[in-house]
């Protein structure tokens, strides 16, 4: 079966000379489809960094990296651009809704940045924020809604392009205990549905939702456990559902 | 992505920050609006000169005498015709009367004798007003000095030989004795001495100069010399040409038949000046070239810190984005999308600003500035709108591939 995700043996180091940081000391990560991923460790063990590398939102500095079977290292700056598009969809831990514009519009902009044409574009991102429970909510700008329905309105703008891999750094880090059901709850049932999820988080609560857990220490994994079969469901879905 | 979307992309984020965006409009808005509204003036006042210089008359010499200088030169000349020169000769009416010799002068079509006096208190029954310049010549000086008159007739010779007290009165002069009235056959006293006016010239018009071209009185020469100026030197001779051909020509003829008679040659310096209307006419735009150059130029300056309001604001704007850019780029916003939605962002600035600076240098030019119509100049607009594009793109273009190089962690870690 051919691999979402193939990293091997990738680190990452900050700065040069004495004040260099390892961040990451050799991570080799395989991840199926439809797999559902936690990736745990203390703040400072490199999460991250191997998140954003994932993300090609940045470059490891050795080490092998291949996304739905395509070696990202060998890409140019527009084809990066490309595949961020098309095959990845990024939940930050902070948000990172574009202010000023509404919520279908922040849903909107993968796929206008696609090519999708404009009355095929809002019908997907109106069917993304229906997904994510936000239909009523559609034309409210960031800061006319609450940090739970921002997060929500960031998981339908990752998941509007059908991404190979969605990914999500601590997303729940910045919400009440409600809003991070609410934001499991869609996890588990995008797991559910057969997409491949990829979650940082620190806290065991939001990992025990995950198929398979990794720990990662000081730039380094230390354990990989597997919580349930990849072709299964995700363990926790029936609370969330309840 | 289209470039429809970016330019929508580029609409939005300068709405976002309307103030900043308008007062950066401004600066170039400023800039476009005195680039061409100060050429239009140059243009203007370039223009009623000219046309001042043409109204003076075609194919025309001015002839009259050096004031001062070389005086002391002279004296120290040795004798010449039969006795020492103390001093510059003036012109007088043997002199026109040499000038009009076909013979020695076969360019020469006409010559006018002129005295003048300025500002002479004429009066007719209550009303009175002091005319700014009397003259005192003969009928050829109509047509020389390209002055037609509107209403009655000019005075002929036999009005000069016999001294008669006609005259012809400017346009200003009639207005301010007459009011409505027709003051043909009518008349008026100049410093006292009775008139009779026998016509009316044609307005010359607002000329921007110094002088109302329409505050004259013409009349004969020697009714003007007997009541107002003396029988003195000439202050002038009018020479008109044949033909714009023979202006050369009979420049050159004027100034033998003079230097003959004034004993002019070797080392002696002339003691009369020759104006030519084409020469004045080349030197006076030169200089209001030079003036239209040196206004352009200012206004230049102020477009192109108009552009450095733009850089400035697009810097601030990539800046203050930084986080916005790297949320662009992380959802898959290829470079170019990026960099276009800056550019477009600055291009729309200054061209917003340009458009907005015609229409107001335009509109601004149908006034009156400074007592000169300004003359809007199309290469003048087209530069100025030109420039500010270019310098939106060129100025713009610094922060915007600031903006599209930095790699999405990059953006996104900024704070
Ligand atoms: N941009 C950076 N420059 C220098 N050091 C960094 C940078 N980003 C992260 N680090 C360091 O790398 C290590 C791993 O950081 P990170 O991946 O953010 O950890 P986590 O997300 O697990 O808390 C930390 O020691 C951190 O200080
Ligand atoms: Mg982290």
């Amino acid at each position: 079966m051919s691999l979402v995700l193939d990293v091997r043996d990738a680190t990452k180091v900050y700065g040069a000379g004495e004040t260099a940081v390892h961040a990451l000391r050799g991570v080799s990560l395989q991840v199926e489809p439809g797999d559902y991923v936690a990736i745990m460790g203390a703040s400072g063990s490199g999460k991250s960094t191997l998140m954003n590398i994932i993300g090609c939102l940045d470059v490891p500095s050795a080490g092998e990296f291949h996304l739905d079977g395509v070696d990202v290292g060998a890409l140019d700056d527009r084809r990066q651009a490309v595949l961020r598009n098309r095959k990845i969809g990024f939940v930050f831990q902070s948000f990172n809704l574009i202010p000023r514009m509404t919520a279908v519009m922040n849903v909107e902009l993968p796929l206008a940045y696609g090519g999708v044409r404009p009355a095929e574009r809002r019908r997907r991102a109106l069917a993304a924020l229906e997904l994510v429970g936000l239909a009523d909510r559609v034309n409210h700008q960031p800061n006319e809604l609450s940090g739970g329905q921002q997060q929500r309105v960031a998981i339908a703008r990752a998941l509007v392009n059908s991404p190979a891999l969605l990914l999500a750094d601590e997303p729940t880090g910045a919400l009440d205990s409600t809003s991070t059901l609410d934001v499991l709850g869609i996890f588990d049932r995008l797991s559910a549905a057969g997409r491949t999820i990829v979650v940082i988080t620190h806290e065991a609560d939001v990992a025990e939702h995950a198929k398979r857990v990794v720990r990662l220490r000081d730039g380094r994994i230390i354990e990989d456990t597997r919580l349930a079969p990849v072709d299964g469901l995700p363990p926790r879905l029936k609370e969330v559902t309840a | 992505m289209s470039a429809v979307e970016i330019v929508r992309f580029a609409f939005r984020g300068l709405a976002a920050n309307k103030m900043r965006s308008a007062l950066t409009t401004l600066g170039i808005l400023i800039g476009v609006a005195a680039v061409i509204l100060l050429v239009a003036v140059g243009e203007g006042s370039s223009q009623s000169i000219q046309r001042n210089i043409q109204q003076l008359g075609a194919n025309t010499l001015t002839v009259s005498s050096s004031t001062g200088g070389g005086g002391g030169f002279r004296m120290a000349r040795p004798q010449q015709d039969g006795g020492p020169r103390t001093q510059a000769r003036p012109l007088t009416v043997d002199d026109a009367r040499a000038l009009a010799d076909r013979t020695a002068a076969p360019h020469v079509s006409s010559v006018s004798p002129v005295v003048s006096a300025t500002s002479q208190a004429a009066s007719y029954e209550g009303a009175s007003h002091a005319v700014q310049q009397v003259v005192g010549t003969y009928p050829s000086y109509f047509e020389a000095s390209n002055k037609p008159v509107a209403k009655g007739t000019y005075f002929f010779n036999d009005d000069v030989l016999a001294a008669r007290k006609v005259v012809v009165i400017g346009q200003t002069v009639a207005e301010n004795l007459f009011g409505a009235l027709d003051p043909v056959g009518r008349q008026i006293t100049i410093t006292g001495v009775p008139f009779t006016v026998v016509g009316v010239l044609k307005e010359a018009g607002a000329t921007g100069g110094f002088q109302d071209a329409d505050d004259v009185a013409i009349a004969p020469l020697p009714s003007v010399q007997q009541s107002l100026t003396g029988f003195g030197p000439l202050d002038q001779i009018l020479v008109k040409a044949g033909s714009a051909d023979d202006v050369a020509a009979a420049q050159a003829e004027v100034t033998s038949v003079l230097d003959q008679r004034h004993g002019v040659g070797g080392a002696v310096a002339a003691d009369y000046q020759i104006l030519n209307q084409a020469t004045l006419q080349e030197t006076v735009s030169a200089a209001t070239s030079t003036f239209t150059v040196l206004l352009a130029a200012v206004a230049a300056i102020s477009l192109l810190v108009g552009g450095i309001g733009i850089t400035n604001i697009m810097l601030v704007t990539v800046t203050e984005r930084t986080r916005e850019i790297g949320i662009r780029k992380a959802i898959g916003a290829p470079r170019g999308a990026i960099l276009g939605q800056f550019l477009v962002e600055a291009t729309l600035l200054s061209l917003i600003g340009g458009l907005l600076g015609v229409a107001i240098a335009v509109t601004g030019a149908q006034f009156t500035i400074a007592g000169i119509t300004p003359v809007v100049v199309p290469s003048s607009v087209v530069l100025a709108l030109g420039v500010s594009v270019a310098i939106g793109l060129f100025f713009g273009s610094y922060p915007a591939n600031r903006a599209a190089k930095l790699r999405p962690i990059e953006a996104l870690r900024f704070e």
